[in-house]
């Protein structure tokens, strides 16, 4: 019954919005308004132009300055302090051309609104401007596009040989985290390998795989460089550190990578935030299916200390699945239960 | 010459009672191009209620989590889960279906389709297309393409659901999610026809604006409109070639056991066979079209709006041959700057320096053609029609859209934007509301020559002042949003602590959406309503210069029912010093304007003595 009592008031509604229609298209006709090309709307919408320019310009300084801090969020990485710079530099330009011409452009509309017996300036074209407008542009981006190499070139430039070493591998709805070891070296894998318990398809050949350790959370050390190596099992992923300012897609069958120094630790963060429960996060940038939305790993940044005392406290994976010394083979076994730590 | 005039109409008019029109060949297999043009006009519309209306539905999720939509359940069915919230697998879905419709079906098909088709013939001087009956194929493959890609919306697995990109190995493998099987076929099936339909029309606008000229309608006297519509065809003629290769390799990746993407893949407990594939190859030529898409469905709108703010301003277009320059170099840099969309997918960073470059490049002529607007408005005499207003508004959201643009070409910056809500407002104003602020412009514009009838002014103005203030309220705060960092294509945010803020801004953005998508109704109601009962037009409303004004109210098959007429100028010869009016049609000769005639225009009208002479010898000869 309730449904039947709205679907008639819209009706109701529509009726009288159609009626209000009718009756105002009537009234038109009988002053002859709708015979002129021009009525008094005209000045009625110029008039909404500067409105609308002030009420637009009004409602972005507002927010734009009093909710700054909600909306920009807090940089952890050396290099996200470079590209934050350049976006407030992007910023601050571009705005200035968004201002200037919004104000033309409204302005104009309101100020050159159609009056009788007046003319527009026959004005077809005039190339110094057209010179100018093209040329200051190109300059303005010429300098930003330059400033943009820089950064992006310091980004993706080799990562520096003692990098701590971590690998992140996408897959459906999780993220796997594997670390170097105590020799800093993640090592091979075959996709074919993977099984209910290797689900990294750890390739144990190679003697690298040894130390490798697995982790739940990621850790890091403040101001060392840290090299992510990236890949993925299933579809595509994107490796996403809001806070470090960094995002590198999982590709199945092309390993990528992204280094980078964190500086700032958890801690910091928290008493900066003023947030007790403030954790770096990671998550996925790229669609990867039902569950994208829910690929959610924390981050921990440790002072460099606490960082090796953590790390040496870790467990080999290979120590905690013994199992796997079968496919290690005979000349490495040795070595193998050494470096993995397994206590026989 | 009276003679020869007169025996040519009769002629025709013999020609029109030839052809007893059935309802069929007249409304349905039409192979009119003003008919044609309305057939892409209906579907595009019909289309957009569906792709806004899933865009309406998505944002209830975003913005009201905790709501309960059980009350969508009629209408939605199982994609409502029991406890009343939208099925996450279908939220995707509805994002995928709502980016492939509104790109390709509302503002390719229903944007180009309708305005190439209806004004190329008429504002160049043709009685029709190249082809009348390719343009027939054209629309038919479209609308198969259409029913196609409907179906699959009602399909048990769902349609596809990988994202309007359709990314491999996602959309390759069945098992990856449940949109990923049927669906995805049926969408692979309706791109590869949309496709036939796009190439189809683009080679006959092209070859029509190339050989079906009237006299004298040379291409430096081309509306900025057929310009655009040229370039948009020559870009959808070179650029969607690749995506049917594109969606043909993966229609073997999926079917055939073949690995043009996949590699070393592990899915469901097991290892794929396929080895040396790459998704990043899919990326490339996803985007080699993707990024040539953008402006094959944002030029059309700029020539639109180019004519309707020089009509409406009472002016010239400023810089007519920088428009024409600028929309060359738009064309020319759009093939080059595709891997912007690709910085963080493991491109090579080097490929990714240098389409920064280019891609930064492609704001200058940007840059030129808001310059050209600002000044075309300037000291103008402005009558502020809806569809005035429409391009005034196109103006402003391309500056806020296309401002941003800069911060994305910019891979440095884009890394931490790459994928956030920064990017979905970007796009959404510089070519989703540019784009179709420019076809609710044309529809206002030339829905009197369209149908005879005028639209309601009044139900115009709200409309767009509904609209105008609605699409700023959307897609305004999605910048602060992405700079915060939000990802798109989440289904919830409340996962993540990073993501956690913002819900009152969400559920504004998605307040004013689903108003905004109301407000199109009015529209709606305002465009059915005066198609059967608006008051009837005259036959040039705007005072216009073009060519499609000067046919009859309701133009017939063959568009003039006499000769057709020669062009002796440009098209914007509007507020000229010296004439009577304060517009010059472009049938006009230079010898009947003496009093306002430019130096260099006096001298044209010797050739114009000089052409008309050798005309009347050879009508002459025929008379006898």
């Amino acid at each position: 019954m309730f449904g039947f009592y709205i679907v008639l008031a819209i009706f109701l509604v529509l009726a009288i919005l159609l009626m209000i229609f009718r009756v105002s298209r009537l009234i038109s006709v009988v002053k002859g308004s709708d015979e002129k090309s021009v009525t008094g709307s005209n000045n009625v919408n110029a008039i909404l132009m500067v409105v609308f320019l002030v009420l637009f310009f009004g409602l972005m300084a507002w927010y734009s300055f009093a909710h700054f801090d909600s909306y920009d969020p807090p940089v952890a990485s050396d290099h996200g302090i470079v590209t934050d710079k350049l976006f407030w530099r992007t910023m601050w330009i571009t705005g200035i051309v968004f201002v200037i011409t919004h104000i033309l452009l409204f302005v104009f509309a309101y100020k050159y609104r159609y009056r009788e017996n007046h003319r527009a300036e026959f004005y077809p074209h005039n190339n110094k401007l057209e010179l100018l407008w093209t040329g200051v542009p190109a300059i303005v981006l010429t300098w930003l596009v330059i400033s943009g190499f820089a950064a992006w070139s310091d980004i993706t430039s080799k990562a520096p040989e003692d990098a701590e070493q971590i690998e992140i591998t996408g897959q459906q709805f999780t993220w796997l985290i594997r670390y170097g070891g105590m020799d800093n070296e993640v090592g091979d894998y075959d996709y074919r390998l993977i099984d209910a318990t290797n689900d990294l398809g750890m390739d144990f050949t190679d003697k690298a795989n040894f130390d490798d350790f697995n982790n739940n959370s990621i850790v890091l050390p403040k101001g060392r460089p840290v090299l992510l190596k990236i890949r993925a099992k299933d579809v595509l992923h994107s490796v996403y550190m809001p806070h470090m300012r960094l995002k590198m897609d999982a590709v199945p069958g092309m390993p990528t990578q992204f280094w980078f120094v964190p500086n700032k630790t958890t801690e910091e963060m928290r008493i900066e935030e003023n947030n007790p429960d403030f954790n770096f996060e990671l998550a996925c940038a790229e669609i990867c299916g039902t569950s994208h939305f829910a690929m959610r790993r924390i981050v921990t940044v440790l002072e460099p200390e606490e960082y090796d005392k953590w790390k040496a406290e870790q467990k080999s994976w290979l120590s905690k699945n013994p199992d796997y010394m079968s496919q290690v083979p005979e000349n490495l076994k040795e070595l193998a239960v050494v470096t993995a730590g397994i206590n026989e | 010459m009276a003679t020869a005039t007169h025996i040519d109409a009769h002629a025709h008019d013999d020609h029109d009672h030839e052809h007893h029109e059935t309802f069929i060949t007249k409304y349905i297999f039409s192979l009119d191009h003003k008919t044609i043009a309305k057939q892409f006009l209906i579907t595009g519309i019909i289309w957009a209620i569906i792709g806004a209306g899933f865009s309406a539905i998505f944002r209830l999720q975003l913005g009201f989590p905790e709501a309960d939509l059980s009350w969508l359940r009629p209408l939605l069915g199982k994609w409502i889960q029991p406890e009343g919230s939208l099925d996450p697998q279908f939220y995707l879905a509805l994002v995928t279906m709502h980016g492939t419709i509104m790109v390709f079906f509302v503002l390719t098909a229903g944007l180009s389709g309708t305005f190439s088709n209806f004004l190329i013939p008429l504002q160049i001087g043709a009685r029709d297309m190249a082809s009348g009956f390719m343009n027939m194929l054209s629309y038919w493959f479209f609308f198969l393409s259409s029913v196609i890609m409907f179906i699959s919306l009602f399909l048990e697995t769902g349609p596809a659901s990988g994202g309007w990109v359709v990314y491999p190995p996602l959309s390759a493998l069945p098992q990856a999610m449940d949109g990923s099987g049927l669906g995805m076929t049926l969408w692979l099936v309706a791109i590869v026809f949309f496709i036939v339909s796009s190439l189809l029309g683009g080679i006959n606008y092209i070859t029509t604006i190339i050989n079906l000229r009237t006299k004298g309608m040379t291409f430096s006297r081309l509306p900025l409109t057929i310009w655009s519509f040229f370039l948009t065809a020559v870009i959808g003629v070179l650029s969607f070639p690749v995506l049917f290769a594109a969606a043909l390799l993966l229609v073997m990746d999926r079917s055939f056991g073949t690995s043009f993407y996949l590699s070393e893949i592990y899915i469901g407990g097991e290892a794929l066979p396929n080895v040396g594939g790459s998704p990043i190859l899919y990326q490339h030529l996803f985007w080699f079209l993707g990024h040539p898409e953008v402006y094959i469905v944002l030029l059309p709108a700029l020539g639109i709006t180019s004519e309707i703010i020089a009509t409406n301003s009472r002016k010239p277009i400023f810089g007519y041959k920088a428009m024409i320059i600028s929309m060359l170099g738009i064309t020319v840099l759009s093939f080059v700057v595709w891997a912007h969309h690709m910085f963080v997918s493991g491109l090579s960073p080097f490929l990714g320096s240098i389409f920064m470059f280019l891609t930064l490049i492609i704001a200058i002529p940007s840059a030129v053609k808001v310059f050209n607007y600002l000044t075309t408005l300037w000291r103008g005499n402005i009558v502020f029609t809806p569809a005035m207003l429409f391009s005034i508004g196109l103006v402003s959201v391309f500056i806020s859209g296309g401002i941003t643009g800069i911060f994305l070409g910019n891979s440095a910056i884009d890394i931490q934007l790459h994928d956030t809500y920064f990017v979905v407002a970007h796009f959404h104003l510089v070519m989703g509301a540019a784009s179709s602020f420019g076809l609710l412009a044309g529809v206002y514009h030339w829905f009197p020559k369209m149908f005879g009838r005028m639209l309601d002014r009044k139900l115009g103005y709200i409309h767009f002042w509904f609209t105008f203030i609605g699409i700023y309220a959307v897609f305004f705060p999605m910048h602060y949003i992405g700079i915060a960092g939000f990802p798109r294509r989440y289904y919830s945010f409340t996962n993540f602590d990073a993501f956690s803020g913002f819900t009152d801004l969400n559920a504004f953005i998605s307040v004013a959406a689903i108003l905004t998508f109301f407000g199109q109704f009015i529209f709606l109601f305002n465009f059915f309503y005066s198609i059967f009962r608006g008051k009837k037009a005259p036959l040039n409303p705007w005072k216009s210069n073009t060519l499609e004004w000067t046919t009859p109210r309701v133009a017939g098959h063959g568009n003039w029912p006499g000769e057709i007429p020669t062009v002796y100028r440009w098209p914007y010869d509007y507020s000229k010093p010296g004439a009577e009016e304060d517009f010059i049609p472009q049938t006009v000769p230079f010898s009947e304007t003496m009093d306002s005639n430019l130096p260099h225009e006096n001298d044209m009208i010797a050739i114009e003595k000089e052409e008309s002479a050798s005309e009347i010898v050879v009508d002459g000869a025929k008379g006898h």
